[in-house]
């Protein structure tokens, strides 16, 4: 898969199409160029680190989005074992754009439950690019009764720009879907995990995100609104969405420094879609010691800590 | 404009700001809906509906408070809750300063009143959301306000009633305002552990966060006539299916026909069928009407 370069990750794609370029030349020619081709490679390198080491809350939002980031199903293929998709909400639709099922994770039975959103034009038709409509969320519903039933902890991937806003979506109580999810994840007797693994959208991913622990890899975002919304609404432009990204504070280690999120998760040099498979090492490393943790305690310690973890959300002061 | 002028639709819009401010000391009103001339008593005394059409104008927090609960034995609670800015957040204007400005032109701390009190005798704890505070929006006050709320009722062993009025969570307080869905919906399960009814009533507007988190968890859902109400806003919507949107959609009557919402009750008989249905879902005897 040829990688797809954003913004700002231009002079990194100059200095690796004329790597690419070298390598071409290499093979037609006798004269030996790998110290210059390693030598770019280097550079390359090191202007990744340095490019990486300082984006902003703007940019994270576009490798959050990246074309090429590893999505909920690419995770459960690399991360659980014995997948059963289960399909539908038993009332009206199977939602594409939410994927769920029982699993096996570090071989112990779990179910886990994603956004999806879509790899090619067509995809993303079908998975409605990752925004769910009430029978998603009610899938999810289902789901989550039934791992409180047969005692399996619960892992969600967090992937969305939000709920769908469409006329059906209404129609079909999009809102009481979420508030649904919200209020039974809040009282489930079983350990929930969440991970924002992209997009963190607003209501849309809350609908998954009530949990034990939740952790955010690292240039992924979470937010009440998206930067453009907010951008045109508070702004009065969608230009100044960087301005907005910031001051929403979206990014990992600026929700982990508040308390909202508890874990985040490293990702490879550049971002996931550079390595996905030293991106799943690394989830795989974290999720197997917090679900380690959640488990270790009893069920009724486990709600209680949820629940004042619920209620410890908020930040105000007790004036007269 | 502010944020949430600019996502209502126009015939919201209109009726928006009530007529007082531009009827001199407010002897006259002109009903948005019908354009009928009212006295500005008359309006006053039918709960600022229309006697005309019915049209329910928007109301302040403290007015339905007083349409709402008996006279005797008021008492707020939360209301030493107040707003803080912990996000530094600052658009074309400092947070501080909007909430400044905003809790003087209203007069309230925050979007969200608590009141204990008792409804034609019936003991409750209602909370009502001031839609003139920064659109009614919920940050960390309302949603701590609103736990208390809850904790009070259970303390009392009380009905809970919040009245919402609302365009959403507030985006001054980031994913902090989000959280805020979650902290209100958990602490109804408590509510509901003790056996407590939760009567959600939507007004207008009941919209995005706020309508997704516990104005749709009411064990009875009641909605004022004409209502808008909904998870994604009108223009949104417009925005992304790119078709004009049916008659009447999220309106109260369109919730109903869609099975959202219970039962949609005129503003003026509100006390009474709200006493009639908090007794009966406690087993107690029928309210008498005062």
């Amino acid at each position: 898969m040829k990688l797809s370069y954003l913004d700002f990750e231009q002079p990194i794609a100059e200095l690796e199409s004329k790597i690419e370029d070298l390598k071409q030349v290499q093979d037609g020619s006798s004269v030996d160029i790998n110290e210059e081709i390693n030598q770019l490679q280097a550079k390359t390198s090191e202007l990744l680190t340095e490019i990486y080491g300082n984006l902003n809350a703007w940019q994270i939002s576009q490798v959050a989005r990246h074309p090429q980031r590893p999505y909920t199903i690419d995770y459960i293929q690399a991360l659980f074992t014995d997948f059963e998709e289960l399909h539908g909400d038993r009332a009206y639709a199977d939602d594409p754009a939410i994927v769920g099922g029982i699993a096996r994770f570090d071989g112990k039975p779990v179910m886990v439950i994603g956004h999806q959103k879509g790899r090619d034009v067509k995809e993303r038709q079908l998975r409605n690019f990752g925004m769910p409509r009430p029978e998603g969320y009610r899938k999810a519903l289902r789901l989550y009764r039934m791992a409180e039933k047969f005692g399996l902890p619960i892992i969600t991937l967090i992937d969305t720009p939000g709920a769908y806003p469409g006329i059906g979506a209404e129609e079909r109580g999009q809102s009481e879907a979420i508030a649904r999810n919200l209020y039974v994840m809040s009282e489930l007797k079983t350990p929930i995990i969440g991970v924002i693994i992209g997009e963190g959208g607003s209501g849309g991913a809350l609908a998954l995100g009530v949990v034990d622990q939740m952790l955010m890899l690292q240039y992924s975002t979470y937010s009440v609104i998206s930067p453009e919304g907010c951008a045109s609404i508070l702004f009065r432009s969608a230009d100044q969405a960087s301005v907005a990204a910031e001051a929403l504070a979206i990014t990992a280690p600026r929700l982990k420094s508040v308390g909202l999120v508890d874990r985040v998760v490293e990702e490879p040099m550049g971002g996931a879609h550079r390595s996905w498979e030293t991106m799943m090492q690394s989830l795989q490393k974290a999720l197997s010691e917090e679900l380690t943790k959640v488990q270790k305690k009893s069920l009724k310690d486990l709600l209680k800590t949820r629940y004042e973890k619920l209620m410890s959300f908020g930040q105000y002061q007790e004036g007269q | 404009m502010s944020w949430l002028e600019k996502i209502l639709p126009p015939k919201i819009k209109r009726s928006a700001g009530p007529s007082k401010k531009n009827v001199p000391e407010g002897l006259w009103s002109k009903c948005p809906k019908c354009d009928s001339v009212l006295y500005r008593t008359d309006l006053e005394a039918n709960a600022e509906v229309c006697p005309k059409c019915a049209y329910h104008s928007r109301i302040s927090a403290r007015d339905r408070l007083n349409l709402l609960l008996d006279a005797k034995g008021r008492k707020e609670i939360a209301a030493e809750v107040e707003p803080v800015d912990p996000l530094k957040f600052q658009d074309s204007k400092k947070y501080v300063d909007r909430v400044k400005s905003a809790q003087s032109e209203v007069g309230e701390k925050d979007a969200l009143i608590v009141m204990q009190g008792s409804i034609n005798a019936v003991p409750v704890v209602v909370a009502v959301f001031e839609f003139k505070f920064m659109g009614g929006s919920m940050g960390s006050v309302v949603g701590e306000r609103f736990v208390r709320g809850v904790q009070a009722a259970i303390a009392s062993k009380s009905a809970f009633i919040c009245i919402s009025a609302s365009g959403g969570a507030r985006m001054q307080e980031g994913l902090f305002s989000l959280m805020q869905m979650a902290k209100t919906s958990a602490a109804l399960t408590k509510l509901s552990e003790a056996q407590l009814p939760f009567i959600s009533v939507l007004t207008d507007p009941t919209m995005g966060g706020v309508s997704a988190s516990f104005a749709m968890l009411g064990d009875v859902i009641v909605a004022e006539p004409q209502a808008l109400i909904g998870f994604a806003g009108p223009r949104v919507i417009e925005q992304t299916v790119r078709e004009t949107l049916p008659e009447g959609f999220q309106r109260a009557e369109f919730l109903l026909e869609h099975g959202a919402v219970d039962i949609i009750v005129d503003r003026r008989e509100m006390r009474d069928r709200l006493s009639n249905i908090i007794t009966a879902l406690m087993n107690k005897p029928a309210p008498t009407k005062q």
